[in-house]
């Protein structure tokens, strides 16, 4: 068989990116001020600045440092899941179990808690957990080629399920301090340890995507799955690798929100996996696979940040914050379309 | 997978059905079979169960589901998912609460028209955008489904409508009963014989299925794409319109949460009834059965005394037992590359090329 290139394809350049293009993997990629500004990173950046300047000149408060350092609190945790969500959505697979994949982690370590495990032993117990539960996602959804959608939102209730009867109506207190240190801590004395973790798991990540073969590779399943397979990649042990990734990301967020809030239960991170989900959109990755980048996901990550704190700061109620992730999310994947819609009509 | 899936799907289940004793391979009749043992061994344990007014409480509460899970097998079919169904039912649900709430002389016809309308209208916003934009479902109904959930803090305040701010006509509608049984299960049983007629007997409906078969190939064959995906999205949001005011006059309670996390409830109800997620293949009579298969569970556990934190742990399993299920004797279907011909030899040289699509 001959070999097939993956940028056989790339030559046609058209120069739109958006949150719903098709992927194209260019050998090299085009470097200008013109492709820089059409890129979807930097509508990110520009509309982090507006709302960094207008909650800096209409609220109180919104530039003090401790505030902004304090504010990471709020999306740390889902930022981590969404890293690993990333990848997979690049190779267009999703999982919908992960925060029922943290809320098994947390009642695993509340468990053992309860047994008188140290804390070192908690956060291991955390993470395997996470793993574990990975691992069957990716088994199902790679042994019996059953699509991921369904796949998670299966184990989604198994897992949460799982949980439940453990807890009943109960909960998991009383964990060792040392715990809540990694949760609640800072490091230096002002930037929280969560968002330290966060940093270096992000850079992690974008290394991985972007430096690597691997990453190379991953883009590739997602422009191309059959293509990738035809060209000696094992997709299928990829694909695995994801599913496990993401249920250790949801491992490690679970330690760090078990350590945060203290607590265990059944419903702990309820509704997780739709924010982790709409940040990974709102950074510009395709649905449909092989397109995004994780400075896009990180770039969306504080944006969504910035406007909860805002609007905290601001005496608006939480539910109000939906409305305003739902309405950007709609935005965001509309307005590109839009406009390569309106383009050539105006040029006729 | 589905494309492949498709052709040989209709072929396998037309030769199933010939065959002698075939109609006992079709994946309906198997659901069916096992809700059937499951009932009878549950009301081995517990007699009670198969009384008259377990089994007429069960389709009462399974009622709803039912009704979601037919329109969300429309969307399914259309490779489409519409994951809005939950808040848009109880933003309609708040709605007609809030309307019968300052309005106590609107009759109960009205409001139910209403909630339908209402619903018609943030399904036909979802159609909009996915039809005419091409924009894909899974987004586009994750946004909406966070723009109606706050909606209906909005509306609402915040605040709760409760019972003593219903009138009685709202609340008893639903569980009146017409010849024995309630108006909720009357409910069911009628859009259960519209959704079969509509995929059966209507040009609508086939084309669903065409659209999800092969989107390429229908729009060759001049299926209009825009307008079915248009109407599926807007048929699903009136289901759900009408639902959440089902919802909300028969648990006589309206607030934000209502129905919190239902959508992954219906979408496991079509997954149970052997609807595929890739689009082109799903029945009503599975939509029904993987929904009463939902509702049984929830309804036997009390019943045989299991505590009902177990409810999801059980629901989960079974939906992850059932896709395993469909998934190896879709499989076995995908084997073939070619659709038979009456009578002609299974395509055994067909072996690496199919064997490589396999993987």
């Amino acid at each position: 068989m001959r070999p097939v290139g993956i940028a056989a394809g790339a030559a046609r350049e058209d120069g739109t990116m958006s949150a719903t293009a098709r992927p194209r993997i260019a050998d090299d990629h085009p470097f200008g001020v013109a492709a820089l500004a059409r890129r979807w990173e930097t509508l990110l950046v520009v509309v982090l600045a507006l709302i960094v300047a207008g909650g800096g000149l209409s609220l109180h408060g919104f530039l003090d440092l401790d505030n902004l350092a304090d504010s990471t609190f709020n999306f740390s945790e889902k930022a981590l899941i969404a890293l690993a969500m990333t990848l997979l959505i690049v190779v267009r697979e999703i999982d919908i179990s992960v925060s029922a994949i943290l809320a098994v982690a947390s009642v695993a370590m509340g468990y053992a808690n309860s047994r008188g495990v140290a804390a070192p032993g908690l956060a291991a117990i955390g993470v395997a957990v996470g793993a574990l539960c990975g691992t069957l996602n990716g088994l199902l959804v790679t042994r019996f080629a059953i699509p991921s959608i369904v796949v998670t939102i299966g184990t989604m209730s198994l897992y949460r399920g799982i949980a439940l009867v453990v807890l009943g109506d109960q909960a998991y207190t009383n964990y060792p301090d040392a715990l809540g240190e990694w949760g609640q801590g800072y490091a230096f004395g002002v930037v929280p340890r969560e968002f330290l973790v966060l940093l270096a798991f992000a850079l992690g990540f974008a290394l991985l995507l972007h430096g690597t073969t691997y990453g190379r590779r991953i883009y590739a399943i997602g422009s191309n799955p059959t293509a990738a397979r035809y060209s000696g990649i094992p997709v299928d042990r990829y694909r695995l690798a994801l599913f496990i990734a993401a249920g250790t990301m949801a491992g490690i967020a679970g330690v760090l929100l078990t350590g945060r809030i203290g607590s265990t239960r059944p419903n702990i991170a309820l509704g997780w996996e739709l924010e982790a989900i709409t940040m990974v959109i709102l950074g510009g990755v395709s649905i449909a696979g092989g397109a995004g980048t994780i400075a896009g996901v990180l770039l969306a990550v504080f944006t969504l940040g910035m406007v909860t704190y805002g609007l905290g700061l601001a005496n608006v109620p939480g539910i109000i914050m939906t409305i305003v992730v739902g309405a950007l999310l709609l935005v965001t994947i509309t307005v590109p379309v839009l406009l390569r819609r309106g383009a050539p009509r105006r040029a006729a | 997978m589905s494309v492949r899936q498709a052709a040989p799907e209709v072929a396998r289940r037309r030769d199933v059905r010939r065959s002698r004793a075939g109609w006992l391979k079709l994946r309906e009749v198997q659901l069916g079979l096992i809700l059937v043992v499951l009932a009878a061994a549950i009301g081995l344990r517990a007699p009670v169960f198969l009384s008259g007014h377990s089994i007429d409480s069960l389709l009462t509460d399974s009622a709803i589901l039912v009704m979601m899970a037919l329109a969300q097998m429309l969307v399914i079919v259309t490779r489409g998912i519409d994951l809005s169904v939950a808040a848009n039912l109880a933003l309609c649900g708040m709605v007609v609460a809030l309307l019968g709430e300052h309005h106590p002389g609107l009759p109960v016809a009205l409001l139910i028209v209403t909630a339908m309308a209402c619903g018609l209208l943030l399904g036909a916003l979802n159609g909009l955008l996915i039809s005419v934009l091409e924009l894909p479902p899974i987004v586009v109904t994750l946004g909406s489904m966070s723009v109606f959930r706050g909606a209906i803090f909005v509306l609402s305040g915040g605040a709760w409508v409760s019972a003593h701010q219903m009138t009685r006509a709202f609340i008893d509608f639903p569980l009146e009963r017409l010849l024995g049984m309630t108006h909720l299960v009357w409910c069911a049983i009628a859009a259960a014989l519209l959704a079969w007629h509509l995929t059966r007997y209507t040009r609508f409906g086939r084309e669903l299925y065409a659209i999800g078969n092969h989107p390429v190939s229908a729009r060759y064959v001049g299926v209009p794409i825009v307008r079915r995906l248009f109407g599926v999205y807007a048929i699903s949001g009136m289901v759900a319109g009408l639902c959440g005011y089902l919802w909300v006059a028969r648990y006589a309670v309206a607030f934000t949460e209502i129905a919190f996390g239902f959508e992954l409830s219906v979408i496991a109800a079509c997954v149970i009834g052997g609807v595929s997620i890739a689009g082109g293949v799903g029945s009503v009579a599975g939509a029904v059965l993987g929904a009463l298969f939902l509702g049984l569970i929830n309804n036997a556990l009390p019943v045989v005394q299991v505590s009902p934190f177990w409810q999801s742990a059980i629901t989960g399993l079974v939906i992850v037992v059932a896709v395993v299920l469909n998934a190896r004797e879709g499989k076995r279907a995908g084997k073939q590359i070619l659709p038979l011909h009456e009578n002609a030899a299974p395509p055994e040289a067909a072996g690496p090329v199919a064997a490589l699509h396999e993987r």
